[in-house]
């Protein structure tokens, strides 16, 4: 028995199309762990200026985590390169229209600082001068954060990746995963301390969430490509439960986590919304990493 | 001068001719492709009609795969062709992710990137591209399109249904189709159905071939 293919459809019968996903769960781990690099740093920041001295003892573990986790995420930028022997044309064959180059500048240049302030605060006992430096390392954590939102935004060919958007996710990744950090680390932290960082965890979940759903409900009207994406993570599409996995782990649990926490004053709940935030973003991430290069562009 | 190629999709046969010679010209790795001719099946029977259009590299006037290509291994060089130098190249795939056109790979022999070149090396020996020559219809037509005397210049000045794929994007492509409609050009026109595929159990190697 035959299938009837409807007259209006066409239908490829030859073509070997190009293998699909390119960049898997390497590139997921490298952003994943650029937003703890920097947004703890992010949130050293914001505790110093308001408990300077409650949260004081933070400086150094702070700045270890965020090396350790800058770290991580290179080291993943560099094995998922093809000729990984070869990162150094970066710094020898820049090409400064490539947020790439770019972006792998920066943070050199804030790995050098983290390194600076550890120094500065362990061996020096100086936190006067680390305070100082602090404005700066946030200052280029900034661009480093938002560096893998211009990449994205440069790949033409993924529809799904609109600036300024990534950005917003970008950032709002840094600001949740950096307040989960600091909420699982911050033990000796006053309770408002940790309250803080639970709303700007909640916030952050929040703005997050509502970023992804306008993209689920409004982009398919914007565009061909972004509808035909968007198929994966809709119906019976093949990311569907991995996308609603992530969203309730990272953001909508979180945000119920933290209004209990808020209303109870449970500092448990906190620590399961920290780790469940922190946990699900690596989903979310590599689900939107993952679905544009399902597409067929030839 | 500005290189830049034409296919007129009413004289291609699909015979793959271009294909073969590309592969042997640059000896591009099994389960890779320069350039590729895909068919498509419309309509329904007795009332059918396959359709053959080769795909290849654009060679953009505005290149996403220039553009972010971090350590200019993709260039472009002075007639017009985006090169591509294989020994900067760290593969980084940002290439890959770029071109709308999925033209570009990671060749897994020596885990750079590649495309079609418009066979650059030929050029440069005063010879026609490869699949050029190959072609028994002379569907492939190259040339310079800064020369209004050029071939390219004259078929895109006789022929009003030029057109270049995804324009939309602004990439500005110096490859373009005669003859060629949205069932050829866009990808989103046609299906993929399992089943109606002509070779059904193809073998793939893995991305760059350690990944």
């Amino acid at each position: 028995m035959h299938t009837v293919v409807e007259a209006t459809h066409a239908v490829v019968t030859l073509d070997v199309a190009l293998p699909s996903i390119v960049w898997g769960w390497i590139i997921t781990m490298n952003m994943w762990a650029k937003s703890i690099g920097t947004g703890v740093i992010f949130m050293l920041f914001y505790l110093l200026k308001k408990y300077p001295n409650e949260a004081g003892y933070l400086r150094f573990p702070v700045i270890v985590v965020s090396i350790v986790f800058i770290h991580i995420f290179l080291l993943f930028t560099v094995i998922d390169l093809h000729q990984m022997f070869r990162f150094w044309h970066i710094f020898t064959h820049p090409h400064l229209t490539s947020a790439i180059a770019v972006g792998a500048w920066i943070v050199t240049g804030l790995v050098g600082l983290l390194f600076l302030m550890a120094y500065m605060v362990f061996l020096k006992k100086d936190t006067a001068s680390f305070d100082k430096l602090l404005p700066l390392a946030v200052i280029i954590s900034i661009p480093v954060t938002l560096y893998t939102a211009a990449i994205m935004a440069e790949a033409t060919a993924r529809e799904l990746w609109q600036m300024p958007t990534e950005a917003v996710q970008m950032i709002l990744a840094a600001t949740l995963t950096g307040s989960a950090t600091l909420i699982l680390m911050g033990k000796k932290l006053p309770y408002a301390a940790k309250r803080d960082l639970g709303i700007i965890l909640g916030l952050s979940a929040a703005m997050a969430f509502i970023i992804y759903m306008s993209e689920m409900v409004f982009g398919p009207m914007k565009a061909e490509e972004v509808m035909v994406t968007l198929q994966a993570v809709k119906g019976a599409g093949q990311y569907t439960t991995m996308f609603w996995l992530g969203q309730l782990m990272a953001f909508i649990v979180p945000m119920v986590l933290v209004l209990l926490s808020i209303s109870s004053k449970s500092e448990s709940l906190l620590k399961l919304a920290a780790i469940l935030a922190i946990a699900g973003l690596w989903i979310v991430k590599h689900v939107w990493l993952i679905i544009p290069q399902l597409l067929n562009l030839s | 001068m500005q290189l830049g190629f034409l296919v007129d999709l009413h004289l291609c046969m699909g015979c793959k001719g271009c294909e073969v010679a590309c592969k042997v010209e640059n000896e591009v790795p099994l389960s890779t492709w320069r350039l590729r001719v895909k068919y498509i099946d419309v309509g329904m029977y007795p009332e059918t009609k396959r359709t053959f259009t080769p795909l290849r590299c654009n060679h953009c006037a505005n290149a996403p795969c220039e553009r972010i290509c971090p350590v200019s291994a993709l260039h472009y060089i002075d007639n017009g062709i985006v090169n591509i130098d294989k020994e900067r190249c760290i593969g980084c795939a940002g290439c890959i992710m770029a071109c709308p056109y999925g033209a570009i790979y990671i060749d897994p022999e020596t885990q750079t990137a590649d495309k079609c070149t418009y066979c650059a090396h030929r050029i440069a020996s005063s010879m026609m591209p490869a699949c050029v020559v190959a072609c028994p219809v002379e569907a492939n037509i190259f040339g310079d399109l800064d020369d209004p005397t050029s071939n390219i210049s004259k078929y895109i000045q006789d022929h009003r249904d030029t057109r270049v794929r995804k324009p939309e994007k602004g990439t500005d492509p110096h490859h373009y189709y005669v003859g060629g409609g949205d069932v050829n050009l866009n990808p989103l026109a046609s299906e993929r159905i399992e089943g109606y595929s002509l070779f059904n159990k193809l073998t793939h190697l893995p991305v760059g071939g350690h990944h």
